[in-house]
């Protein structure tokens, strides 16, 4: 029990500790007043400032959350069902690929007000964007985990008798998902910008309005205080996809510990 | 019960025979005209120098690799796509990290024998008892040591309830204690299950101790060199090795495996 205290804070430890001292550096160089205090205000102010418009604040936060996380369970649908689709077949793998990293070259601010003018301002075009930049990390990972499966286990499971659909579930899947949750973990990092972009490019609720609305008023402490907001409501989707993975995979963790 | 000589043995209809098989990988010829048989009950080994074919003979066997010549006998008739007698160990044992002990070796029953999960558990159950790995089949299997992973993926191989065990290498990847450990089991619980085995060794001793029956392959694609009876009595220990018998065949295996190479 102590080790795993003793990890925790290893793993703990050294973020806070740099962050306090970002926290500190900009604190003192805002109260320097060398910008000025209304162009960039110190921490201590963006704090307080975003403590007192906290109901605002959690009023938008609340239809980013739900874009995430709509966008996130519609993007696994699909990146399941084509990372299938592109196990199975060797010319869909390699036709659909490259097309699939051709996309990626387009640019977010591009694509956020074509999606709105085209699905209009409801939900719907942010849960669209919010998909389609966490789709490509997602389907790489499963593909790439499928490959990384062991080929003598496939031709074990072939001598047995086994077919495609047992293969894929019995050795294929399973090696797939460390590689799936590296993937998930990359995806969430884009799905939290992708909404507040898709909210900038018109919502009537949501961080994205937030921002937006406090920048025009030339509010820059309540602009950070929804940037730290954004920030920390990533970093706890990223901290929940490996509570996710400790139960799904515990096997994973504990085979790399052991060294087999 | 002692077994019957490996002459009387070898006259019964041969449990898998292969006549004149022949492969090439491209413009590599990698076997060519190999002929041998296993009779049933029978534990037969395959010595070769690396890289003559031996592991190709198991993929062809095993339906992994298409022979561009050649038959396979199955109790003397030829063998059907369908037919499946052969349990493949490979030289790494490619244990699922995701399965339990357990869950590894009630796959060879799941997959290969098509048995429900239940019954596939509980004989997986019971050849964990039988081999010694009481109390291990919830365990994971990087929680084992080298030697006994090896014995569950045996375990693994047996609970696919076919009739011809081909094992590669099996020992290959141990230290040398551990592998004459369980060498040393595997000789005793042969003993005991008289499975109709082929293995394929790099290892004399190995094929000295455990084997009715030795083949010496050639360097490819020349087939076999040797074909040796090992008529030492059973069950074999370490002493068995320290007799002159044994290190007489040893030497002529050794010899056999080394001609035509510089030694
Ligand atoms: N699928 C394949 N494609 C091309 N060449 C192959 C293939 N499989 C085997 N070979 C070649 O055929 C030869 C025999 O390989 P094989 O694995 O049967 O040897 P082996 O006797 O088992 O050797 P070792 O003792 O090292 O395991 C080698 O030269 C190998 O490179
Ligand atoms: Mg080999």
């Amino acid at each position: 029990m102590s080790g795993r205290v003793a990890r925790v804070l290893k793993l703990l430890v050294p973020p806070v500790a740099l962050l306090l001292l970002l926290g500190a550096a900009w604190e003192l160089y805002a109260r320097g007043g060398a910008l000025g205090r209304d162009v960039l205000p110190p921490l201590s102010r963006v704090a307080s400032a975003g403590w007192d418009d906290r109901a605002s604040l959690w009023q938008n936060l609340q239809p980013t959350i739900v874009e995430v996380l709509v966008g996130f369970a519609v993007s696994l649908a699909f990146a399941f069902t084509v990372s299938v689709a592109l196990d199975a077949s060797g010319i869909a793998r390699r036709s659909v690929m490259p097309v699939l990293i051709g996309s990626q070259t387009i640019p977010l601010v591009v694509l956020a007000p074509l999606i709105v003018i085209w699905f209009g301002f409801g939900f719907t075009p942010k849960i669209i964007l919010v998909a389609l930049v966490t789709f490509f990390p997602i389907v790489v990972g499963l593909v790439d985990g499928y490959a990384s499966s062991e080929r003598d286990a496939i031709t074990l499971m072939r001598t047995m008798g086994a077919g495609w659909a047992t293969i894929f579930l019995q050795v294929r899947l399973p090696s797939a998902l460390p590689g799936f949750f590296t993937g998930l973990r990359i995806a969430l990092t884009y799905a939290v910008i992708a909404a507040i972009f898709a909210e900038y490019a018109g919502a009537e609720y949501g961080l994205g309005v937030y921002i937006q609305g406090a920048s025009a008023s030339f509010r820059t402490d309540l602009v950070l205080a929804a940037v730290l907001v954004s920030a920390v409501l990533t970093l706890a989707l990223y901290a929940a996809t490996f509570l996710v993975q400790r139960l799904a995979i515990p096997w994973y963790a504990e085979s790399r510990r052991a060294g087999a | 019960m002692t077994p019957p000589p490996p002459a009387a043995r070898a006259e019964a209809s041969p449990a898998i025979a292969v006549r004149g098989l022949a492969k090439s990988f491209g413009p590599l010829p990698v076997l060519d005209g190999l002929a041998l048989h296993v009779a049933r009950g029978e534990f037969v080994s395959i010595l070769g120098p690396s890289g003559c074919g031996k592991s190709t003979l198991f993929s062809i066997l095993t339906g992994i690799e298409r022979a561009d010549a050649g038959e396979i006998l199955l109790d003397g008739r030829p063998l059907e796509p369908a037919d499946r007698p052969f349990a493949w160990m490979p030289q790494r044992d490619v244990l699922f990290p995701w399965r339990s002990v357990e869950q590894n070796v009630s796959l060879g029953g799941e997959v290969a024998a098509g048995l429900p999960r239940g019954e596939a558990r509980d004989r997986a159950r019971a050849l964990l008892a039988d081999f010694g790995l009481e109390g291990f089949g919830g365990m994971r299997p990087y929680q084992l040591s080298g030697g006994m992973r090896q014995r569950v993926a045996l375990a693994r191989t047996v609970a696919q309830g076919r009739d011809i065990l081909l094992l590669d290498e099996p020992f290959g990847s141990l230290d040398a204690l551990t592998r004459t450990e369980l060498q040393l089991w595997l000789e005793r619980i042969w003993e005991r299950e008289r499975w109709t085995v082929l293995l394929i060794t790099h290892d004399v001793r190995e094929a000295v101790l455990l084997s009715d029956r030795v083949y010496v392959m050639a360097q490819r694609p020349d087939g076999i060199a040797l074909e040796r009876d090992i008529r030492l009595s059973r069950p074999r220990t370490l002493d068995t090795l320290r007799g002159a018998d044994a290190a007489e065949l040893e030497h002529e295996l050794l010899v056999a495996l080394h001609a035509g190479r510089p030694v």
